[in-house]
């Protein structure tokens, strides 16, 4: 894979592992007694690996120039193994602190193993290096077959790629040991937060300029989406993640923000980020995927124009409808609610887009487990779009904030929409990128297929009828006007239900698990690249 | 670049761009979509009319209906307490025989304590009042500050070791960590205070009892059944707080013990705090 790096191309790329093995050395010397001392010693080992690995094919002959009327998709396979092993990982760790709710003492005593340095292992691991993960991944295939151009340059998908996976190993590793800035999606210290911002220009850049390079007169819906993702995450991150170090030498930082103002800038954020990476980047794959797999046009063109403005435009207002009956002024919340119930509208078309691109290509549907894990994706998109803008109703949260009911539409929208679409795209695009005429076997994506929808609807439905439980239990008033339930009263009534979601993970969980499994035994001693080439002549028409 | 084209299944053209075998239909957007636009946007109209909704500078437009949520739930709070207003001052200002005796108000007063003790006590005290390892089961007679609704309530009040100026305070020293015994002498307490259960005997010379006369009777009493008001526990009963093992009466002597319970006065009203006492004296069966 190195040697197909041009000798300038080994040259920065020697330079710039060095300049990383530098930066964990002094964050290792300057962070002494401090676990940001650890994260130095990472980077440290990792930018010593990446020298050797370079050094090591420096004075390689130069790649066969006949390389670039290929398309360049090794950094796409190395995303598609790592989303792979994050999800594995990070779902694992899901399903231990989904058994802490059942089983508490099931931390062992440890200090890391609490639930309160798990649970953001599990949301980070999942959505962030997971989802993020694939969608940089699948984001490189679909930019570059939709462009009919080879990626910019070698060297800048792999900083990419490699430096968002140091993020993740940062940020994971440090909630271990107890790092955290205590903003849900948001944990990581301030040094992880600038290689992110870094990290995420490199991003942007490269998408830029490959789409400048791109063969075709029109950019295909599904790049409007990855750029949205990416332009509005570096927007959200950056803002959000302002903070003030307590010293160079250390990992603890302060926000710039604070009480209400810091309460609804990470709010802005956090719903943000479901908005832009769990939806915007993955209604990009979902439109790129899905009309391939289903051999079908788009239903309709003018249909994806609207949902793209409107959810791109909604989005960001809707962030308040977290902080219903909160400090949060009175104003702020109407906004909050009121543009997520005018989102509902082109989140449905965009769901609705989808499925009825699928009319003439139900059979396709009924036999093929990829085609249907995209089609439950959609399915799932709009039921959690749904319940999304339901839930924004001041009084309707007035019952589900605080309860399991949002744990459930999480989960809704992160297994129903975001790991099923990521499996029916990964089941479409390894066999294409690794030159294999299909998955290894079929039988086992029907097996994952019906293991994560079994795990889906099983996790989901309990968390529905806790939370809804919870919420009712909360405001139930005895004869003498007192509550009548109290906080341990209700969970003692989840229990059933907390049991019901360590059955539905761990058929999620097993799902996966198949998935690696079968991706593993494809991808083995395959030797093949992708048949398609960028700049072959267009069949005539 | 290709054309457009007719799609057989749903006789709509192509917008005629194709990006690596994808096109799309150039079929017009359902109508449903926009009525749906038109009810949306119509509810969100509504609601900036009659909500606060846009901010104007340094104010927000407040809303035809005049609502706003600061307002309206000190509006909700005082309407519910003034529904409670007549027996919850009846509970805060009658004697508790008055209230005993008044069996529609002692069961407003169960009924209010219940969730309450589920949700400030039982975290410590356990379900039911059943206790556990440093904490005092209230289900049974034994009390060390006090056992009827009159000194429950004053111990909810103050509380125990706790930061309210006229708290109950008692303190166990650490004779071991302090040095005010020696290991051999601590042994000598630990197996002696385990005989305790057949009550103290006269003139008993052994060295385990004039250890205990020494240095425990000034406050657990030299008949070892503790002074009720002072804190010191009664060894004679077989209840024991933080064990009665030999390992866990070594460790209480070599460190002391300084039990907390925090003063409840901020956190319940008095009305909340006598229907509590009520509750728990109900709880522990000596309700006389």
């Amino acid at each position: 894979m190195i040697s197909h790096l041009t000798r300038t191309e080994r040259n920065v790329a020697m330079t710039l592992a060095a300049l990383l093995a530098l930066l964990g050395l002094t964050m290792a010397a300057v962070g002494n007694h401090d676990p940001m001392a650890v994260h130095g010693f990472m980077a440290l080992g990792l930018g010593l690996v990446l020298v050797f690995a370079v050094g090591g094919v420096l004075e390689e002959p130069l790649p066969n120039p006949a390389r670039l009327l290929q398309y360049y998709d090794d950094p796409i396979k190395v995303g598609i193994v790592l989303a792979m092993i994050w999800g594995v990982f990070a779902m694992a760790i899901g399903l231990w602190v989904a058994a802490l709710m059942v089983w508490p003492d099931a931390t062992f005593g440890q200090a890391w193993s609490s639930y309160g340095r798990l649970r953001p292992v599990h949301t980070t691991g999942v959505i962030f290096a997971f989802g993020g993960n694939a969608l940089i991944a699948t984001s490189f295939h679909v930019m570059q077959r939709t462009c009919r151009a080879r990626l910019a340059d070698q060297l800048s998908p792999w900083l990419v790629l490699i430096g968002y996976n140091l993020f993740c190993l940062w940020a994971v590793s440090g909630y271990f040991m107890g790092i955290t800035q205590s903003k849900e999606y948001a944990e990581p210290e301030w040094y992880a937060d600038i290689w992110l911002v870094i990290v995420w220009v490199t991003y942007l850049v490269l998408y830029l300029r490959t789409l400048k390079r791109r063969a075709e007169p029109h950019i295909y819906v599904a790049n409007w989406y990855y750029l949205a993702f990416i332009v509005v995450v570096a927007m959200l991150h950056i803002v959000n993640a302002a903070a003030l170090p307590v010293s160079w030498t250390g990992a603890k930082s302060y926000p710039a923000f604070s009480g209400v103002q810091d309460a609804m800038v990470q709010w802005w954020y956090g719903h943000n980020a479901v908005a832009f990476f769990m939806t915007s980047g993955f209604l990009g794959m979902l439109y790129y995927y899905l009309p391939v797999r289903a051999q079908r046009p788009i239903f309709s063109y003018r249909l994806s124009i609207l949902s793209f403005w409107g959810i791109t435009f909604f989005y960001l207002w809707v962030g308040s409808h977290h902080l219903h009956y909160t400090a949060l002024p009175h104003w702020v919340q109407t906004l909050g609610m009121t543009f997520s119930v005018m989102l509902l509208v082109p989140s449905w078309a965009s769901a609705g887009n989808a499925l009825l691109t699928l009319n003439g290509a139900w059979h396709r549907v009924r036999d093929d487990a990829t085609l249907r894990f995209m089609f439950v994706a959609a399915v799932f998109y709009g039921l959690s779009t749904f319940e999304g803008s339901f839930l924004a109703i001041r009084p309707v949260n007035a019952l589900s904030h605080y309860t399991d009911w949002t744990v459930g539409h999480v989960h809704s929208g992160a297994l129903g929409w975001l790991a099923m679409v990521t499996f029916g795209a990964f089941y479409s695009v390894i066999p294409q990128i690794w030159g294999r005429p299909a998955m290894y076997s079929p039988k086992l994506v029907e097996w994952h297929f019906w293991l994560a929808l079994a795990g889906l609807l099983t996790y989901v439905f309990a968390l529905w009828n806790a939370g809804i439980t919870q919420g009712l239990m909360w405001r139930t008033y005895n004869d003498a006007g007192t509550l009548n339930y109290s906080f341990i009263d209700s969970m003692e009534a989840m229990r059933p239900y907390y049991i019901t979601r360590v059955v539905g993970g761990s058929l999620f969980l097993a799902g996966i698990c198949v998935g690696a499994v079968n991706i593993w035994l494809t991808v083995r001693g395959a030797r093949n690249a992708a048949a398609d080439r960028p700049l072959s002549p267009q069949p005539a028409e | 670049m290709s054309v457009e084209e007719r799609d057989p299944v749903s006789g709509y053209l192509t917008t005629g761009h194709v990006w690596n075998g994808i096109t799309e239909l150039n079929s017009p957007v359902p109508r449903i979509v926009f009525a749906f636009m038109v009810v949306t946007h119509l509810y969100a109209l509504v609601a900036w009319f009659l909500l606060p909704a846009w901010p104007l500078g340094q104010t927000f437009t407040k809303g035809l209906l005049g609502i706003d949520q600061k307002t309206a739930v000190a509006a909700d709070i005082a309407a519910a307490n003034a529904d409670r207003a007549d027996w919850m001052d009846a509970l805060a200002t009658h004697d508790f025989e008055t209230i005993r005796a008044d069996p529609d108000l002692m069961a407003r007063a169960l009924a209010t304590a219940e969730p309450l003790f589920g949700q400030n006590c039982q975290v410590c005290h356990g379900a039911n009042g059943i206790g556990g390892p440093g904490y005092p089961r209230l289900n049974d007679n034994i009390w060390v500050w006090g056992g009827t609704a009159d000194e429950i309530a004053t111990t909810l009040r103050v509380g125990i070791n706790a930061d309210h100026p006229d708290t109950h305070f008692a303190q166990m020293p650490a004779f071991g960590r302090d040095g005010l015994l020696t290991g051999t002498e601590i042994s000598v307490l630990t197996d002696y205070v385990q005989t305790l259960g057949a009550g103290v005997m006269a003139d008993d010379p052994s060295d385990g009892a004039l250890l205990f006369q020494t240095n425990c009777a000034g406050c657990h009493g030299e008949d070892a059944r503790g002074i009720s008001g002072s804190g010191a526990p009664n060894l004679t009963d077989g209840d024991w707080l933080y064990g009665g093992d030999a390992t866990n009466l070594r460790h209480g002597l070599v460190v002391g013990r300084q039990g907390q319970m925090p003063s409840w006065q901020s956190r319940l009203t008095e009305a909340e705090i006598r229907a509590m006492a009520l509750y728990v004296e109900d709880l522990s069966g000596t309700a006389p």
